[in-house]
């Protein structure tokens, strides 16, 4: 197992409080925009940024040193630059496409005589893992079993502080 | 198998994916997967791996949106004050 350069000792347990110190955080920024929603449309909006700060901490949390912590940022900081300026996602998304085809034709070559490993499958884990499309098979694995744990530990801190909350 | 092994990609001598680093990485997935309790032989088939670990994802995602809905009902009807005082006793 590789050890993360961060000086920590037990990973898995700083990664939780990282994450729940960045998520609360966010909770409590969202509450105090707009305490009360009033129409569904903001109920929905608010439940997207509730969503987007659980991702966001659980980015940040993992560190910078992994593809998938990386290129959900990336997403999401393009989805917010989005509503504003059009030109610089634009750009982001063509160096990422042609990165993409270039790995993706080599790896399709190999990939179609290997058979110990469906292309299907595989190809719908890149869509499941951020920044799944332009990995190649090991890196793919690696970082898909980095992003479950994570996911596991962002779904029992949020799961804790709601049980918290509505009891 | 050699075959495979000297078939590495040409074009970028960086990562050369050998099928024994393949099979390391499908059973470390393998074990933190938490369905699969089998493992009659050693030589579990990687695509099935591939899909539970797939499928794990799906649910994950799906948790996480159920949980953060669930967190926005209680935003709406929480004191901020609460919530301060939650983190401190959760970063204790």
């Amino acid at each position: 197992m590789n050890p993360d350069h961060h000086s920590s000792l037990n990973p898995s347990s700083s990664l939780k409080s990282r994450f729940t110190k960045t998520f609360l955080r966010s909770l409590i920024k969202i509450n105090k925009q707009r305490p009360f929603p009033y129409c569904p449309r903001e109920i929905f909006q608010r439940c997207h940024r509730v969503k987007t700060a659980a991702d966001k901490s659980l980015a940040r949390a993992a560190g910078s040193r992994r593809v998938w912590s990386r290129a959900m940022l990336c997403k999401i900081r393009n989805r917010s630059l989005r509503r504003g300026c059009q030109q610089r996602p634009s750009v982001r998304r063509i160096i990422i496409g042609y990165q993409t085809t270039k790995k993706g034709y080599c790896l399709q070559k190999k990939m179609s005589d290997d058979q110990e490993v469906g292309t299907d499958q595989a190809s719908k884990l890149r869509k499941l893992v951020p920044g799944g499309e332009a990995m190649d098979l090991c890196s793919l694995l690696d970082e898909a079993a980095h992003y479950i744990k994570c996911l596991n530990t962002q779904v029992q801190v949020m799961r804790r502080i709601a049980d918290i909350h509505s009891s | 198998m050699s075959s495979r092994r000297s078939r590495s990609r040409p074009s970028s001598g960086s990562s050369r994916i050998t099928d024994d680093q393949i099979l390391d990485l499908v059973s470390k997935l393998q074990q933190l997967l938490p369905e699969i309790g089998n493992r009659r032989s050693d030589k579990v088939s990687a695509a099935k791996v591939l899909q539970d670990t797939c499928n794990c994802i799906r649910s994950l995602h799906r948790e996480v949106d159920d949980l953060s809905e669930r967190l926005s009902e209680l935003l709406a009807t929480t004191d901020t004050a609460q919530a301060a005082i939650i983190r401190n006793l959760l970063t204790q």
